[in-house]
Parts: structure tokens; C-alpha cells; sequence
């Protein structure tokens, strides 16, 4: 095997990638995301991006659905938790394995169908499971209130192999690490770097080059007797494959599986996710997940008090009224900031974030264009309004 | 091998980055390990953290909280009129804080997703330092929560949550519930409902297709059935069905002639609406009048519905208009502040906070297993309720419960229900083995 | 069998607020080629211009009353609204005619906001992807939304029908069952057939007018039409209005029937794209025949006969129907090929 058929600057974004997951914890802590919660939400809907930009990203085929794989890995994990083992690995492989047999089944009925047709498919997919797991599926998925671990589960691996969790609700760990706080954010973060890889690796190879030509027409690679279909379905299982992990590592930091991670709006998040950091690109999902998130938390935790406080240098009445206009955007008011933000760069920056730096690097450095990051998605053109 | 000499050294360079990395996590959180328990606090003030939908269907009524929450703050810390501080049996509240400290807050969106809600209260605990999470508007939201502070060590004031599992199934020893639940708004409706419809009845339920709702749907059918009512049916419906016309109809054929409506909040402001709508209020069955009950009401939902919840009845935890002292002293500092009459669950978030603010007080630390000792089988009375007390084995408030009524004459948009019945502690109370769970020893985190 | 009448009735009345906001919805796609996700925020802005129109009808006079107090010890407002101080009955018959009032006004209403945005915004996403368009329409949708919540707040409003209009029609009476059992609520039915007037309309304006022919024309082939030298962009920024008239006529009518809040709009938003796709991308007719045929069959899963033999089968029918149309006809019911596909 070549060195994994990736040259120089693949291999510098990979590594720059890598440390500044692992500083994770020192980088972010300025801007107030340097806790536990927040890095491991970072790491895993980075996962859950990373996997939806290689359907998405190289091949075009919007998925309305992906957050149904999210839950059934969530589920997967937790019942892993509760029938073997509070050990995460064995949690986050069948997570994975079950999120692509689940992604399996999904995606070859609704390949059938290209376009938006394909989208309203894996949309109603993704709602007929979250309906079901809200309401008749309670059994396995304890509804609304969410699966939970209990003190009385057999645990059969655990039990086998004599270990006790005593009277006090278990939760996951490693050989003894326990899989909460920055252990938990590191074990996302090794396997947010393994994913990267993946996904490079991915899209360097000649399987990656065959995704983009079904994206770029799909006719055409039929006309050449070649069927795309297999192709679009792996590529499908694959990103399928992501969410699952991402799902079971969610319920790994955190035992508990709620139905709302398969709702529409779950997928449509990381659908905004991708586009906001730049669909196609490498890093961009990891980055537009990252800002989702930081959004989600920090924004909606700014009330008048903060507000006060941060206006509390100019006089009292210019005070007010900047902590009355502020506040409709904060707290409250984070998804019009969210709705705006969307608005703006996709009108501005059609290539998401990622376009966003490459302008402002291209601004000090000339570069030939298709540098590093870029992940070799064309350029879209530019068009700004009035 | 060219290329591959400069991966293994970039490799190399990667590996002491790892290493780096990994060594920086002790640095964070070696001050937790040091502390005896989670988020102690060291300096002049302590956090509460308050978790309440901000977005969502449930956003006007996690404002309301947030205003309560925001009073109680004042008040503890010795600003306002004090409110009911000054009708408080416990005296052990001065006006100036807490143990010496004075109270911050922190506030957080829960989205009303348990997902959302666990996120929010991780950032309020693992960032903020809160010492004590409190807030929320549906049961999954709280049982949720209630089991993520069980783990981290800190103490959960439940909000507004009414299923039976927050302090039965699921329930934790470092969570802590105010507001009633399903059971004993059926017990309480019961003797109303028999004394205004009789006992010869039938009932079709409507029930939203939830933990909750199938709670609420339990308790009703067990009490009216001891009255010898009759179940036509009990159907579920979806949550957020929005239109509720296919469900009401089969209910004008069924030949039963009194509606439950199991369904809180916008989804009981639509059912309510279109059964309205099919005329049910005003129909006549097996030669009696139709009639509709929800059991439980929400004022501030409740006016979503406009006339249509007149006559209609169901249970409550605290009402506005009740004319104890706890409760006037409440309405007063809460309406001069706002201008509008707080709604319960701004009553039962304000009495939480104040309680756990107490009991910290009282006990003289913030320590989870300190304060819950404080808190267990505490007998109070001056919050609006009457003499309460808090069970100590299932972590319950017992006190009294309203029954009410859609007013037929309302003199404002507030004033929309009224009191029919008080239904004393006595007539609600069952034993805590009865909905099953565990506790658990107390988590101090640390 | 009159359980059965009853459930039809009912999803005529959904099916008509189903085919209103497909109708739109299946229009923009078909001319402008736009996926507009902020086609539920039209729907939801017209019933909060109904709601608006009510707060401006009832806008009251306030007088403080020095001799009551309220609860909390300010002095009790007496409130009356200006209509009913200044008009008398009229003024209050004015009240609670607010919702067909509503109609007039909210047609050159949303014909405005229609317009602003389509000149605004829309127009620059034309030959943009798809994925552009439905993440710019979805901020915008949100964006609107948050600015509605933040003037009227998260909790629904009631706003109800006319009181002529509040009572039922018994059809049971009418086809010789006993009566009392087969009765539909008026302003229901009177949904139903305000729907099936604007769907006439709107057919019959794009049928037998020239700017229609010509909009038919664009939506068949845009650039030839482009080439004939006809201002195909004037037109469609028109269509574009016609369609957030349409789904916000479909608003305010619903108002009665559903109390708004700021959320519903998107609680529309992803059944209606159902409705659309189940019709077949671009077909008018498809969005209307989608439309009464998955509010029907709605009412008919609900039926607790049919949830007996499939528990759950209300919360997905609609799905159901979906994937199940989507695999039997690629194109929906009545879709062309080639339309939405790319």
C-alpha cells in the first residue's frame, strides 16, 4: 500500500486537524466552550457532518432522514449499556454496525428516486421512526422520557466478568476511565480524528472520485453502462455508518436516548451543519457543526443580567436600549440569530465557511486555487445580490 | 519512501501533540476532584441554574418561570417586598443570601427536548458551577434531567412536571418535586366530578400518546371507574396533531357522554377547541348534558383556548386569584413587578427555589446529601398551599389540591378559571410504594 | 357507515387547508423552480394577519378605576375597545366578523409580502442549487417565525369564527338518519368551500387569462419563453405573490379551527412538502387531488377500528402513503419528468 495515497498537505491538514482536537479543551476555553459538554457535542456532530458530507458533500443526494440513523445508534448503545457492558467500545461498534444495516435498508428503497424525490423518502422514513419511537415503540425506547440506564439491568459482560457497580447507577467507562468530562471528550475526540481520516482517505480515493462524477451527472456514468446505484448506496451506508457512531457516542458521554434526535428537525440541523461550514469541502461540516453547537448552548444562555453586565460601561439609557435590542438575538431569541446567520452566509458565501476563509486567505496569499481543505469541490460561482 | 520519511516524522510531531493533549485534562479538572463536593462554592456567591423552555410551545410558560425565578432571587437576597419570605412558616431566611452568600443565576434553554434540556444543565453545572438545577415544562424534560443531576451530584428542583414516574418510577434522591402529579388529580377530581355529573356515566378519553398522558390517563380511569363511571374508549393521539376533528367525531357516535381530554398545552388547547366545535359542550346523551374535563389545566394555556374552556373542569396546582396570605403576598410582588398575575408555574418554580434556598439555610451547606436531608419530611405552610410537607421517601410535596373551573364571566384575560374545590392532602395521599422506583443513596458528586 | 361520512367530512376540511398550502407551494416550484421552505411561514403569517386585524379592531381604551384594585394593589383597568366606544353595535359586529374581514385585508397584504420577497430574495436563488434554496428559505422561515413569537408570544391565540357561524350543519337529517348524528361544524365546511373556490380561481386565472398561458408556458419551457422576448421575470415575481396569497388565505381561514401560534407554520411545512411530492412536483392538479386524498385517509387512520388492527398507524400514515406513491409512481401522481430530479 502506498502511504495511504495522500500527499504532503493531506497529511498537515490531518495532523493540524488532530491537535487542535486535542487541545480542544485550551483552544476553546476563550470563547467560553472549554467544557466537557460542549467539546464532546463538538467531536460528535462533527462525526455526524463528517458522515453526511460524504453522501451529501461528494454525491449530491440531499438526506431529509439522517437523524433517524443518530437515534438507532443511540438505542443500540444504550441497550448495549444495559444487556452487556458499561465498556463504551463494544456500545459504539454495534451502534455503528446497527446504524448501517438501518441505513442499509433506508437507502436501497429511496435510491430508487434521485432529486427531491429522494429527500421527501428518507424524510418520511426518518418521521415514521420518530413517531413510532415516541408513542408505540415504548417499550424498546421508553418514549418520550427517553432510555434510561437502571440499576437492576443485567449487564450480562459485566456480570460475567465480576464486576460490581454496587447500589449507585453505573455509567460508561474504559478499563476504569469514566467516559464523562474530558476522558469522554477525548474518546470523542480519537475517534473524530479516526473519522477524518476515514473521510480523507475517502475522498482521495478513486471511490470518492467515483462519487463526484455521480454527482456531477449521473446520466452520463449511466450511459457508460456503468450502474451508479451500488456506489450511491455504499456512500449512503457509510455516512449511515457515521451517524450510528455519532449516536452511540452520544449515549456514551451521556446514557440516555431521547426520540427527538430522529426528528426532521434533527436532520435538517445537520444538513445546516454541512452547508454552513461548506458542503464538499473537508472540514467545513466539522466547523459548521462546531458553530451549531456553540450557538445552541452559549447563545441561549445570554440573559438580561449578562446583557447588563456586558453594556454596563456606556450610560444607563444607551444601556437599556442596547440590552433591549441585544436580548431579541440572545437567549430567547438565539434561533433568529441562528435563521439570520443562515440567511447571510448563504446568500454571501454560497461555499459556506470554508469559502469564507479561503477568500480572506487568498486575500494575503496567492495560491493556486484547490489548496488544502478545499476537498476539490468546484467552486460555485459567486452571485451577489444588488 | 521519501514521502514516507516526512509522514513519520510529522507522525512523531503528532504523537507529542497527543501527548500534550492528553496531559491537559488533569489541569481542569484536578480542582473538581479537590473539592468535596460538585461545585462548592468558595467565594462570596452561589449559582443557581435555571432551565426552562425558552423556545418551543412551552416558551411563554418558561418565561413565566424565569420571572419567578428572577423574584426569588431578589427576594432571597433581600431585595423587593420579600414576598412570600414574609408568609414562610420557616424563618431561617434573613434577606441576605444564602449560608452568607448571595445568590446568582444562570438561565438555559431547554428546548422542552431532554436532549437540549441535559446539554443546558451540563453547561450549567461543568461551566457555570450551579450547585442546583431547577426549571421545566414536561415530565420527559424533567426525568431527563433529574437523572443527569443525580449523576453529576447536584441537587434538581423539579419544575413544572406532572407525570406520576419524576417522583415514582424514575424518580432520584437528589431530585426534588413541588408540583402534584397525575394520581392526585385523580383523586381530587373524582369527588368534584361525581358530586357535578353523578355516577352513572360514560367516558371516552382522548389521550396525548406519551408517558405522560398515559399516566394522567391511568389515574383518571382508576378513580372515575371506582365511582362506577364507565370507559367507552381511550384513544390515543399523536403529539402535536394540530387538528383534533378526527378524533373528536368518533366520540359524537360513542355513546359516551363525558370527554377527558389527557392532553396539556397546545395540544389541550386544540382538542378542547374542536370538541367545542362539534358542539359536545352542548350536547345531550342518554338524556344527560354532555360534558368535558381536563384534567389538568394550565391558566396560561388555558387562554389560548378563549370561551371555550368555560364550564369545563379540571385540576390545578395554584391559582392566582387563591386568598390565603402566602399566596396574595405572591400575586402582589409578582404583579407589581410585571404587571400581570404569575401563573403556576411560576408559583411552583418561585416556591422551589425558595425552598431549596431554605433548606441550605437550614442544613448550613449546599451539600446535595446535607440539603436533602434538610428537605426530607420538612413541614411547611405560608407558600400558597396550605400545610405542605415533603415526603421523605419519595422526594413528593403532599399538600392540597385545586379543583377549577372555566369561569363563566371573566372580568379579564387572566381571570380565567375558578376555584370550585380544595380537596384536602388527606383525600390525594397514597403510599410510596404504590408507583415503585428506587431512590438511591445521594450523590455529592465531588 | 355514519362514522365513516363523519371521517370524510373531516379530511375534506384538512384536505383543503393541505391542498391550499400545496397549491402554492407545487406553483413556485413549477415556475420559479425555487424549493421555498418558507412557504409554511406564509401560512402562518396570514393567520397572524388575522390575529394582527383582531388586535387592531379591539385595540381598547383603557380607564383606571381608583375605587377597584386588582390583585396585586394597582388600580383596576376598565378596558373597551375603541370600535365598540366610537361605532356602538357595529363596532362590535365589526369584532367579531374579524376573520372574513381579515380576508380583504390580507390579500393585498400578502400579495405585498409576496412580492418583497421574491424581489427581495428569491429572485437571486433561481439558478442556484437546491440545497441554497431550502437553506436561505428555511433561515428565512425561522427568522420570520422569531419575529412573530417575539411580538405575540409562544402561546396560541384564540380567534373565533363569527358566532353565526359557530354551529353545525346536521347531514344526518338530511339523508334520513337519526338526527344529531351526522353534524359538521359550519365554519368547517365553510372551510372546505372557500378552499375549493380559490383552488377554482386559481385554475381558472391560470387557464383562461394570457398572463396565465403565459405562466403555463414559462413553466414548460422557460428559456423559449424567455426567447420570445416576453418579461417572464415581471410575471413570475406576480405568481410569486399569487402563491403567498393562496397560503395565506389558507391562514387566516384556519384561524377558527386552530388557534395560531408563531409555530405553525413549520408544523405545516413538511406535510405539505409531502402533499407536493405525493402530487407530483410542479402538478396543480396533483397538489389538489394529494391534498384531499392524504386528509381523508388521515382521518381514516385515526379511526380506532383501524388502530386497533395497526397500533401507530395515524402517527405515519401520511409517510406511509409517501413512500408507498413514491415507489409505485417515481413522479408522484401526476408529476412530469424531469422536473425536480437533479
Amino acid at each position: 500500500m502506498r502511504f495511504m495515497g495522500m500527499n504532503k498537505q493531506d497529511w498537515i491538514l490531518f495532523i493540524g486537524f488532530s491537535v487542535v482536537t486535542l487541545l480542544g479543551p485550551i483552544i476553546f476555553s476563550p470563547i467560553g466552550a472549554g467544557y466537557p459538554d460542549l467539546l464532546q457535542k463538538f467531536a460528535i456532530y462533527g462525526i455526524f457532518a463528517l458522515g453526511f458530507n460524504i453522501l451529501f458533500g461528494l454525491t449530491g443526494y440531499l438526506s431529509f432522514g439522517h437523524a433517524a440513523f443518530l437515534g438507532v445508534g443511540s438505542y443500540t448503545a444504550v441497550w448495549t449499556f444495559k444487556l452487556l457492558s458499561m465498556n463504551p467500545i463494544p456500545a459504539i461498534i454495534f451502534a455503528t454496525i446497527i446504524g448501517g444495516l438501518f441505513s442499509a435498508a433506508i437507502g436501497f428503497i429511496s435510491l430508487r428516486r434521485t432529486g427531491i424525490y429522494f429527500s421527501i423518502l428518507t424524510l418520511a422514513f426518518a418521521q415514521m421512526s420518530y413517531n413510532l419511537a415516541y408513542s408505540v415503540l415504548t417499550p424498546i425506547t421508553n418514549g418520550e422520557t427517553g432510555l434510561q440506564l437502571t440499576q437492576d439491568d443485567p449487564r450480562a459482560l459485566d456480570v460475567a466478568l465480576g464486576r460490581d457497580y454496587g447500589a449507585v447507577l453505573p455509567s460508561s467507562d474504559l478499563f476504569g476511565i469514566d467516559m464523562t468530562g474530558y476522558p469522554g471528550f477525548y474518546f470523542c475526540g480519537v475517534m473524530l480524528i479516526i473519522c477524518f481520516f476515514i473521510s480523507l482517505r475517502i475522498f482521495r480515493s478513486p471511490f470518492g472520485m467515483m462519487l463526484r462524477a455521480v454527482k456531477s451527472n449521473q446520466n452520463r456514468m449511466n450511459y457508460t453502462g456503468l450502474n451508479t446505484r451500488p456506489y450511491a448506496l455504499t456512500a449512503f451506508i457509510i455516512s449511515g455508518m457515521y451517524a450510528g457512531l455519532a449516536g452511540g457516542l452520544l449515549a456514551v458521554t451521556d446514557p440516555l436516548a431521547g426520540a427527538e434526535r430522529m426528528q426532521w428537525t434533527a436532520s435538517g440541523e445537520v444538513v445546516l451543519m454541512t452547508i454552513l461550514g461548506g458542503a464538499g469541502t473537508l472540514l467545513g461540516p466539522v466547523i459548521g457543526a462546531g458553530v451549531i453547537k456553540y450557538f445552541e448552548n452559549i447563545f441561549s444562555a445570554f440573559n438580561d443580567n449578562i446583557l447588563e453586565q456586558a453594556f454596563s460601561f456606556l450610560p444607563e439609557t444607551l444601556q437599556h436600549i442596547m440590552v433591549q435590542v441585544s436580548s431579541l438575538f440572545v437567549g430567547e431569541g438565539w434561533h433568529l440569530t441562528l435563521g439570520a446567520l443562515f440567511m447571510l452566509i448563504v446568500i454571501f458565501l454560497p461555499g459556506g465557511l470554508m469559502e469564507g476563509m479561503r477568500r480572506i486567505r487568498n486575500l494575503f496569499v496567492s495560491k493556486p486555487p484547490g489548496g488544502t481543505g478545499s476537498g476539490g469541490s468546484a467552486d460555485t460561482p459567486v452571485q451577489n445580490p444588488a | 519512501m521519501s514521502k514516507f520519511t516526512i509522514n513519520r516524522r510529522s507522525l512523531l510531531k503528532g504523537t507529542a501533540a497527543v501527548g500534550v493533549g492528553l496531559a491537559t485534562p488533569t489541569i481542569f479538572s484536578s480542582k473538581s476532584w479537590a473539592a468535596g463536593y460538585t461545585n462548592e462554592p468558595k467565594g462570596g456567591t452561589v449559582t443557581f441554574g435555571f432551565n426552562v423552555p425558552q423556545t418551543g410551545a412551552y416558551a411563554d410558560e418558561g418565561a413565566d418561570e424565569l420571572r419567578a425565578y428572577e423574584l426569588a432571587v431578589e427576594h432571597i437576597n433581600g431585595g423587593g417586598d420579600g414576598g412570600m419570605l414574609n408568609t414562610f412558616s420557616s424563618k431561617a431566611l434573613k434577606g441576605d443570601g444564602v449560608n452568607g452568600k448571595k445568590v446568582v443565576f444562570v438561565t438555559g434553554d431547554t428546548q422542552t427536548k431532554s436532549d437540549a434540556a441535559r446539554a443546558s444543565a451540563k453547561r450549567m453545572i461543568e461551566k457555570d458551577g450551579a450547585v442546583m438545577i431547577t426549571g421545566g415544562s414536561s415530565s420527559g424534560v424533567a426525568i431527563a434531567v433529574q437523572g443527569l443531576c443525580q449523576d453529576a451530584g447536584v441537587i434538581f428542583m423539579a419544575g413544572l412536571t406532572h407525570s406520576n414516574d419524576t417522583t415514582g418510577k424514575d424518580k432520584r434522591a437528589n431530585g426534588f418535586r413541588h408540583f402534584f402529579n397525575t394520581e392526585m388529580s385523580g383523586a381530587a377530581l373524582a369527588p368534584v366530578l361525581k358530586n357535578a355529573f353523578g355516577t352513572d356515566r360514560t367516558a371516552y378519553h382522548l389521550t396525548a400518546d406519551y408517558t405522560w398522558g398515559w399516566s394522567q390517563e391511568g389515574s383518571i380511569k382508576k378513580y372515575t371507574e371506582q365511582l362506577g363511571w364507565k370507559t367507552a374508549a381511550a384513544v390515543r393521539t399523536p403529539l402535536g396533531a394540530g387538528d383534533f376533528s378526527q378524533y373528536i367525531t368518533p366520540v359524537l357516535n360513542s355513546g359516551a357522554d363525558v370527554l377527558v381530554l389527557n392532553h396539556y398545552g397546545r395540544d389541550m388547547v386544540n382538542s378542547l377547541t374542536a370538541a367545542v366545535q362539534f358542539g359536545l359542550r352542548d350536547k345531550q346523551v342518554n338524556g344527560k348534558d354532555f360534558a368535558i374535563v381536563v384534567p389538568l389545566y394550565s391558566r396560561l394555556m388555558a387562554q389560548g383556548a378563549g370561551e371555550n374552556v368555560k364550564g369545563i373542569f379540571g385540576s390545578t396546582n395554584w391559582h392566582w386569584s387563591l386568598q390565603d396570605e402566602g399566596s396574595k403576598a405572591f400575586v402582589k410582588s409578582f404583579g407589581q413587578k410585571y404587571g400581570f398575575p404569575p401563573s403556576q408555574a411560576a408559583h411552583t418554580c418561585y416556591c422551589q427555589a425558595l425552598l431549596y434556598a431554605d433548606a441550605c439555610q437550614r442544613a448550613g451547606t449546599f451539600m446535595p446529601s446535607g440539603v436533602g436531608a434538610a428537605l426530607e419530611g420538612f413541614k411547611f405552610d405560608g407558600l400558597g398551599n396550605g400545610p405542605t410537607e415533603y415526603r421523605a421517601e419519595d422526594h413528593q410535596c403532599f399538600k392540597d389540591v385545586l379543583v377549577v373551573k372555566g369561569k363563566e364571566n371573566p372580568t379579564s384575560k387572566f381571570d380565567v378559571l375558578e376555584v370550585v374545590e380544595v380537596t384536602p392532602r388527606s383525600q390525594v395521599e397514597y403510599p410510596a410504594s404504590m408507583l415503585g422506583g428506587e431512590l438511591g443513596p445521594y450523590n455529592n458528586g465531588g | 357507515m355514519d362514522a365513516i361520512l363523519l371521517q370524510i367530512l373531516n379530511g375534506l376540511d384538512k384536505g383543503g387547508a393541505y391542498a391550499l398550502i400545496a397549491l402554492g407551494l407545487t406553483i413556485i416550484f413549477g415556475t420559479l423552480g425555487v424549493v421555498n421552505f418558507a412557504h409554511g411561514a406564509l401560512f402562518m403569517l396570514g393567520a397572524f394577519c388575522a390575529v394582527s386585524i383582531k388586535a387592531v379592531l379591539g385595540l381598547e381604551k383603557v380607564t383606571l378605576d381608583p375605587t377597584q384594585t386588582t390583585a396585586w394593589g394597582t388600580p383596576l383597568e376598565i378596558r373597551q375597545p375603541y370600535v365598540e366606544a366610537w361605532f356602538g353595535d357595529l363596532g362590535a359586529t365589526l369584532l367579531e366578523y374579524s376573520v372574513p374581514v381579515s380576508i380583504l385585508i390580507a390579500i393585498p397584504v400578502m400579495l405585498l409580502i409576496g412580492i418583497i420577497m421574491e424581489r427581495g430574495l428569491i429572485r437571486y436563488f433561481y439558478k442556484r442549487p437546491h440545497a441554497e434554496q431550502i437553506l436561505v428559505t428555511f433561515g428565512l422561515a425561522i427568522v420570520l417565525q422569531e419575529i412573530v413569537k417575539s411580538i405575540f408570544g409562544a402561546n396560541p391565540i384564540p380567534q373565533p369564527a363569527p358566532d353565526s357561524m359557530q354551529g353545525m350543519v346536521d347531514f344526518g337529517a338530511f339523508l334520513g338518519h337519526e338526527a344529531g348524528n351526522v353534524v359538521y361544524p359550519i365554519w368547517r365546511m365553510t372551510y372546505f368551500l372557500f378552499s375549493l373556490g380559490v383552488i377554482g380561481l386559481v385554475f381558472a386565472f391560470l387557464q383562461f387569462t394570457t398572463f396565465g398561458m403565459v405562466v403555463r408556458a414559462g413553466m414548460a419551457d422557460r428559456e423559449t419563453v424567455g426567447l420570445l422576448g416576453i418579461d417572464i421575470d415581471r410575471r413570475f415575481t406576480i405568481v410569486f405573490g399569487i402563491a403567498a396569497i393562496v397560503a395565506g388565505l389558507a391562514g387566516v381561514m384556519y384561524t377558527p379551527i386552530l388557534s395560531p401560534d408563531y409555530h405553525m407554520g413549520m408544523d405545516f411545512l413538511v406535510l405539505s412538502f409531502v402533499v407536493v411530492v405525493v402530487g407530483g412536483m410542479g402538478s396543480l392538479g396533483g397538489a389538489v387531488l394529494a391534498g384531499f386524498m392524504l386528509g381523508i385517509l388521515q382521518s381514516f387512520a385515526s379511526m380506532n377500528e383501524v388502530k386497533e388492527i395497526i397500533p401507530g398507524i395515524d402517527q405515519i400514515i401520511i409517510y406511509l402513503i409517501a413512500v408507498v406513491i413514491l415507489l409505485v409512481r417515481p413522479r408522484g401522481l401526476m408529476g412530469r419528468k424531469g422536473v425536480m430530479e437533479g
